[in-house]
């Protein structure tokens, strides 16, 4: 396993991590309009990014839109090369990977999309979309037929229905079959990209029942990708917060609500308005000013120093120039779990 | 809770579109009011007619809609009132807030520009006027340099920014009512916050009551005061946010809140909603919501119940056995049969329904 020594720890889990993201960056070249297509800057959409997931365990990766939470799970999945950094999987950095090589570790790592109406193909009948992944990788035998009625069976749907198209289906029964054509290859780790932001509420809770279900039956680990905190709360053992391509704040599930230490984690909990008029009424928010800067020119130092409510109204001039020069490292400052910010402090909101 | 003078009165709203599939009951027979200064807050899931109630208040819906019932503003009847009539309301008396901020601001356009069009099609102030207004406006709604601003144009602001403009021109007339469809949806939580901060200023400086319709059950407990909860076109209970929250009488209400997971408390298992919301289109007889109620009988089949007091006169539940849910958790009345509520594809519903 490769690691190094400023890493945040790693799980707790005694067969260590079964996926290890070190330093990971990504960036995205800016092209000017003209004919030359000339690169005139870079979008800074990850950046050094570590993160380990533990068998059985569910890290949520938790921001708003933009904040590079769904490049990071594409780039795990080697759907976009990595511009720096590892992704170590079983012992293999997925970054230096070939196509073919890659093909065949997806066997172990799926990905769930968030639209479940763009991520079906529309002409191909459920059977066929499920079995898609077993084919490619061969391994459609003679059983095959049975293979995919026993995934439909498994994703809580009738296996007589595969021979319907992905339109007939409702949105959460189109998730679930996603859900299982990652499931055809016995994978031990699924990516899962907003996989329930484009549901109702009462749609929305099956589709997460029956991810917490198949976490159990198969030992699967997730990587969680959400902007609804709610939602990773529920799912999530861990919880990684990201603002503007970094992680700000990571730690147990529960530590993480109990004690939120990062200003953005604080402004981003306090936001969530929660579904019970008493409690509601009373909570006071930290508001924060202001939208997410460009991404291409982001702040020095600390990224978030620009929105901070901490930096605007208690640091002094001294301080501030550390949140402007140093860029905060993910590290433990005493609040019980790592945080990204030079003044971390732990705040019950809840 | 304030249950004041009624400015705005809906009575048995129905609306139909006729497709080729046969008639679409978009909203079946929906009656509320609204008081001055109140906060009511409409919730549903996606297809529940809550926007389309809206749309139809405001006589925005396309000609094919078949519109009966009443909405009474003041003395004025708004269905079927004419063009000319409806537009001295529309945008002065009542004003609305969409969803999409990026598709009700015209992109061709100075935001200082709409926002002094906004004035000047009701009052008669000069350009400039309306023009020093607008700053005002704009800086009620906390964006930073407002004079600067309005010769901006809507793509080089942020959606939250937008949605502020948006919000600046709903309240530019001081309306009585302001209706918001889905204010925040498109927002991020942080943005969202600031938003609801806007039309709280909003309704402060203008006094106006307003219809706020959001699938968001949080924003509603923190913004209504009394709370409709649409079904399949029509109202399924109608109580102060209390009743709907701490009592719910329907066994829907009681669902919703059940799928919700919770931030502020750890819950170990959801209980979702068997199965999934009606086909609008030839809704069979009875309570909609029976094929997915755990309390549902054989009457349910065949007989819409009507909305009934049920904690209180003001708290209305239409459940033939809303007494049943007394003290229920969700969680013992939603079993935990997650495998069969996916069980039958939409196209199969739509059959068992003809």
């Amino acid at each position: 396993m490769t690691e190094t020594a400023s890493n945040p720890a790693p799980t707790r889990d005694s067969q260590g991590p079964v996926l290890s993201v070190r330093n990971l960056v990504k960036h995205f070249p800016v092209r000017a309009g003209g004919l030359l297509r000339r690169q005139v800057g870079e979008v800074h959409a990850v950046c050094d990014v570590s993160f380990d997931i533990g068998s059985h365990e569910t890290l949520g990766l938790v921001g708003e839109s933009g904040c590079g939470k769904t490049t990071t799970a594409r780039v795990l999945m080697h759907l976009e090369p990595a511009t720096s950094g590892q992704v170590v999987y079983d012992g293999t950095d997925l970054t230096r990977l070939s196509r073919t090589a890659m093909q065949q570790l997806r066997r172990e790592l799926q990905i769930v999309f968030q639209d479940p109406f763009a991520s079906l193909d529309p002409r191909l009948p459920v059977n066929e979309i499920v079995a898609e992944p077993l084919r490619i990788h061969g391994l459609y035998g003679a059983d095959g037929r049975d293979q995919v009625r026993e995934l439909l069976r498994i994703v809580g749907l009738k296996p007589e229905h595969g021979n319907r198209f992905p339109h007939e289906f409702s949105g959460g029964q189109r998730q679930r079959i996603g859900v299982a054509r990652a499931l055809a290859l016995r994978p031990t780790m699924l990516v899962l990209d907003e996989p329930v932001s484009a549901l109702d509420v009462s749609i929305q809770a099956g589709v997460l029942n029956l991810l917490d279900e198949l976490q159990e039956q198969f030992g699967l680990s997730y990587l969680f990708v959400s902007h609804d905190l709610s939602v990773v709360r529920h799912v999530a053992d861990r919880i990684a917060v990201m603002y503007l391509g970094r992680i700000v704040e990571t730690g147990r599930a529960d530590d993480l609500f109990a004690a939120p230490a990062h200003p953005y984690t604080q402004a981003l909990i306090s936001a969530i308005p929660l579904p019970d008029p008493r409690k509601e009424r009373a909570r006071q928010r930290i508001t924060i000013t202001g939208d997410v800067p460009n991404p291409a020119d982001p702040p020095s130092g600390c990224r978030f120093r620009t929105r901070c409510p901490k930096f605007a109204e208690q640091l002094t001039e001294g301080q501030r120039r550390r949140c402007i020069d140093e860029i905060p490292e993910l590290v433990d400052r005493g609040q019980g779990h790592p945080a990204a910010c030079h003044y971390a402090e732990g705040a019950a909101l809840l | 809770m304030t249950v004041g003078e009624t400015v705005l009165e809906v009575e048995g709203l129905r609306v139909e579109f006729p497709t080729d599939d046969g008639i679409v009951r978009a909203v079946r027979g929906v009656s509320f009011g609204l008081g001055r200064g109140e906060v009511l807050g409409i919730v549903g899931e996606s297809g529940s007619g809550k926007s389309v109630a809206s749309l139809a208040v405001m006589g925005l819906l396309p000609g094919s809609a078949r519109i009966s019932g009443s909405v009474r503003f003041g003395d004025a009847e708004l269905l079927g009132a004419t063009d000319k009539a409806l537009s001295q309301v529309r945008g002065r008396r009542i004003s609305m807030i969409f969803q999409d901020p990026m598709t009700s601001l015209n992109p061709v356009y100075t935001i200082g520009y709409q926002i002094a069009e906004a004035i000047r099609a009701h009052h008669d102030v000069s350009k400039e006027a309306a023009l020093e207004q607008a700053v005002e406006l704009l800086d009620l709604v906390r964006i930073p340099n407002p004079r600067e601003r309005l010769r901006s144009y809507p793509h080089e602001l942020s959606g939250g920014m937008r949605q502020r403009v948006v919000i600046a021109i709903a309240m530019a007339n001081r309306p009585d009512v302001i209706i918001a469809d889905e204010p925040t949806t498109a927002l991020d939580v942080t943005v969202q916050a600031q938003i609801l901060e806007a039309l709280d200023t909003a309704k402060r400086e203008t006094g106006a009551a307003m219809v706020l319709i959001t699938h968001d059950l949080g924003v509603i407990a923190g913004q209504a005061d009394r709370v409709l909860v649409m079904y399949a076109g029509k109202l399924v209970e109608a109580g102060t946010a209390d009743d709907i929250f701490y009592a719910p009488r329907m066994p829907y209400t009681l669902g919703l809140l059940g799928s919700l997971p919770r931030l502020d408390v750890k819950t170990e298992r959801l209980t979702p909603i068997g199965g999934a919301p009606p086909s609008v289109v030839n809704m069979p007889p009875g309570c909609p919501f029976t094929p997915r109620c755990p309390l549902s009988q054989q009457v349910c089949e065949h007989e819409e119940p009507a909305a009934e007091p049920t904690t209180s006169p003001d708290h209305l539940a239409a459940c033939h056995f809303s007494e049943q849910l007394e003290g229920r958790e969700p969680g013992d009345l939603f079993g935990a049969d997650w495998r069969d509520e996916a069980a039958a594809p939409a196209a199969e519903r739509r059959e068992d329904a003809r």
